[in-house]
């Protein structure tokens, strides 16, 4: 395992990631692609794709996430108004300032309505670039939702097979999920370790890991994961008298690193998240063995993540994963960090809120946008909170 | 404590309405009292929305149809709407999101007193029509923890790729049988009898068929109607609670009378000041409009000679003029399909060559962009939208922007000064045409 100059391995890896995090040129991805002349690159949007298709047809799924806060928007905001929020303005800054040009073809999940009319625009703009707007099913039964998402996947795997002009098999399929499975586990393996060590493993680090899984290939992302599970573990930190939140609200436009860095700053360290839950968007292995479409429908259906992009069907069921994760990672209060003008989060947390109240959870709200710059009121905000915990908790 | 203060609108002069508004206006009262008196009658309430409302499924289990987008709409004409949005805000709900929703919300803290008076029912379900729009998801998740009723979920793909696919059918057909029809028989308890939807979807087809009379009408030089304004009255029973019925088939049928009426006499549109004067500008209009200034909005187009031709809004509840037609003949395929077609679920090129053409077919002069601050289902993407227009029409585009009920972001000075500017230019480019002729 490599160590930095400073002699530290964690320093070492979280220093790859970070470098991966501030190029926004892609670097790692356009050398991943010139290597070889048949390799391909597909980009995808928050909130999920099943990679496991892109990565069979041999290609690099590449996770674009906006442009942070280092981006500087020139042509973006022309094509919105000042009311539609950050991430599809800089994705499109992306995109024009040929940041994206070596990218084959783009994916735009069910998420919202933004992300959806930006996949017509993209389509408009970059027409030499397969656009898909990759819809998933609102209905959990097999017969139904699951019958109706396996026809989608049978039509993307056709589109990438056209992409690389072959058809990809089964055991393509097959051994891509096993691959997934792996890297699942192991940002599984870290987020527990997080919680059970949160001053080992800041939140900002644990984001820039999963960061590097937007850009690096999968296998390479294990590796580093592994690596950095191992350094984290050896390396001793010291343990603040923080209290320990789960940070929600933040699955589509990331809120700038310094704010994650902030939240810790001010007294609360992130014991879980939602942040780039494509990472981790499966909760279960999917079974190698059967029918590869039919086990990745069965596991979006029966084994995924809860957010507010996800029609709930059972109103008790509502909300109640973030109850449950408050209770897994042993949290004392929720941090609802929402981009301005997302219609997904904002309009999901009334709902959470109640369901936080009705468990006697506590929690704070504010919002930010993936450029913010100001992280002294959220600071400010953070360490009250963080304080009325430790103080009052008990009464 | 915050005080909107609304500016006044129009003075207090009789308002002109043609005898298909006042029909229309009796339609739509009635049926507001008929869901006032929803608890006396036992008559049992299904709440929906425009975009994907399956109007006739629901009359086919005696469920009486409710739409809160429509209770916002009145709400936001009758100047409630305001107050409604700021109490919601109060309980918790962000400033940035889709201000139907805080309307209604805030209605139903304040009483739920619909536009007639009196007390709305609360739904006995809540029928999800998940259809061109993200946040009716979480809209009916709002209610349903208000109302702790029964939810059905009724997912219509997007038209990501221009096109309805068989799997899109096959998957809402699915839903259709196995989840929306049982859970309503279950609810209503009344039987589905698939005769009877036929017969519902018989008497759509021949509504439509006048509807798009009507609106195509405005091809004519003048206009006979305004499509945007004007159009907002007639699309109201047809993307409401009587498509499908008798009544539908003797309004349309009577509009399109009054209308061909107004094209033989060369009459322009009904303005709520008269008949309107000499027609100077033809638009398409894009985007919804605002409500709680509807007629102050209105007199700046007429009050200029401008009307509006064709509108993407008039379209929200099904699109008709490219041929489609509820068919009896497949019931639940034809719903399918329907909902699949409305303009909100239909994909930004989609939305770009629909405009184009309206420019082209009804000889407009131009396109204006009316862009609501908290929908971010038409918004998002509408600046691209305009630039295509102009560069495949070579006719000039212009963008206003307000709210849809939240009277904050209604500013007539600033909307006026553009609609001002705009005109200017569309006679700028007259005269270019003319001088390089």
């Amino acid at each position: 395992m490599a160590t930095s100059v400073n002699g530290s391995a964690v320093s070492a890896i979280v220093g790859r990631a970070q470098a991966l995090f501030d190029d926004l040129s892609f670097t790692t991805a356009r050398q991943w692609k010139a290597a070889s002349p048949d390799r391909k690159v597909v980009g995808y949007m928050p909130i999920y794709v099943p990679r496991e298709l892109v990565h069979a047809a041999g290609m690099l799924p590449l996770g674009i996430v906006g442009g942070g806060d280092q981006l500087e928007v020139i042509h973006g905001d022309a094509y919105y108004q000042s009311y539609i929020c950050r991430i599809p303005r800089s994705t499109i800054e992306l995109g024009v300032s040929g940041r994206l040009d070596f990218v084959d073809g783009m994916l735009f999940p069910s998420i919202c309505d933004v992300i959806r009319n930006l996949s017509g625009m993209w389509k408009m703009m970059f027409p030499k670039v397969y656009v898909r707007y990759f819809d998933v099913p609102q209905n959990y039964k097999d017969e139904i939702g699951g019958s109706y998402y396996v026809r989608e996947l049978e039509e993307l795997l056709h589109d990438l097979a056209g992409l690389r002009g072959k058809p990809i098999t089964e055991d393509e399929l097959r051994h891509s999920i096993a691959v997934y499975n792996e890297n699942r586990r192991l940002v599984r393996q870290l987020y527990t370790f997080r919680a059970q060590r949160p001053w080992q493993t800041p939140a900002a680090e644990v984001y820039l890991m999963m960061r590097a899984g937007l850009v690096l290939p999968v296998e390479e992302h294990s590796v580093l994961l592994r690596d950095y599970l191992t350094a984290a573990a050896d390396e001793e930190r010291p343990r603040r008298d923080n209290c320990r939140v789960v940070l929600t609200g933040v699955f589509c436009e990331q809120p700038p690193l310094n704010l994650i860095k902030s939240l810790e700053l001010a007294g609360c360290y992130v014991v879980d998240d939602d942040l780039l839950l494509v990472t981790r968007w499966l909760t279960a292995d999917v079974p190698v063995e059967g029918n590869p479409l039919e086990n990745l429908a069965r596991a979006f259906l029966h084994h995924s993540e809860s957010t507010a992009a996800k029609y709930e069907p059972d109103l008790a069921e509502k909300g109640q994963h973030l109850v449950r994760a408050v209770r897994r990672t042993d949290a004392e209060g929720v941090i609802f960090a929402c981009p301005s003008f997302c219609d997904p989060a904002l309009l999901d947390r009334p709902m959470l809120q109640h369901i936080l109240k009705d468990a006697d959870i506590p929690y704070i709200a504010f919002k930010y946008a993936e450029n913010s710059g100001q992280m002294q009121p959220i600071r400010e905000q953070a360490g009250t909170f963080a304080d009325s915990i430790k103080l009052w908790s008990g009464t | 404590m915050t005080v909107i203060v609304t500016p006044k609108g129009a003075p207090a002069k009789p308002v002109a309405k043609d005898d298909s508004m006042l029909k229309q206006k009796a339609m739509m009262a009635a049926h507001y009292d008929r869901l006032s008196n929803a608890p006396e009658t036992g008559d049992k309430v299904a709440s929906t929305f425009v975009p994907g409302n399956l109007n006739e499924l629901i009359m086919c289990f005696d469920l009486l149809n409710n739409l809160p987008e429509v209770n916002a709409i009145q709400s936001g004409l009758r100047r409630q709407s305001g107050a409604y949005v700021l109490e919601a805000e109060k309980i918790g709900h962000s400033e940035d999101v889709c201000t139907y929703v805080k309307s209604d919300i805030g209605m139903m803290a304040k009483g739920n007193i619909g536009p007639n008076g009196r007390r709305l029912p609360d739904p006995d379900v809540l029928l999800l029509s998940y259809t061109g729009c993200f946040t009716f998801m979480k809209w009916f998740e709002l209610l349903r923890e208000q109302y702790k009723c029964e939810t059905i979920m009724m997912h219509t793909p997007y038209m990501g790729d221009g096109k309805i696919t068989k799997n899109m059918i096959d998957y809402m057909v699915k839903q259709l049988k196995q989840e929306v029809i049982p859970t309503l028989e279950r609810i209503s308890g009344v039987k589905f009898d698939i005769d009877r939807l036929r017969e519902y979807l018989k008497k759509s087809s021949k509504a439509e068929d006048d509807l798009v009379r009507v609106l195509q009408g405005a091809k004519s030089k003048p206009s006979p109607i305004d499509a945007y304004f004007g159009g907002i009255y007639y699309i109201g029973p047809i993307f409401g609670a009587f498509r499908g019925t008798d009544d539908a088939i003797e309004y349309y049928r009577f509009l399109r009378a009054e209308v061909e009426e107004r094209i033989a006499e060369g009459k322009g549109p009904v303005t709520p000041d008269g008949d309107m004067g000499k027609e100077k500008y033809r638009l398409v209009v894009e985007g919804p409009p605002n409500y709680t200034n509807f007629r102050q909005f209105w007199k700046m187009f007429y009050d200029e000679g401008a009307v509006i031709v064709a509108s993407s809004y008039t379209k929200v509840g099904g699109v008709y003029d490219y041929g489609f037609r509820h068919d009896p003949d497949k019931p639940l395929e034809t719903l399918a399909e329907y909902c699949l077609g409305v303009y909100t679920n239909r994909s930004l090129p989609m939305r770009i060559d629909m405009l184009a053409n309206y420019i082209d077919e009804y000889q407009a002069d131009g396109l204006l962009i009316n862009s609501i601050k908290s929908c971010n289902s038409f918004s998002a993407g509408q600046l691209l939208i305009m630039r295509e227009v102009e560069k495949r029409t070579g006719k000039p585009a212009a963008f206003i922007e307000s709210d849809l009920v939240d009277p904050r972001y209604f500013s007539a000075a600033n909307i006026k000064n553009r609609l001002e500017s705009y005109f200017q230019m569309i006679e700028q480019k007259r005269a270019g045409v003319t001088a390089a002729a």
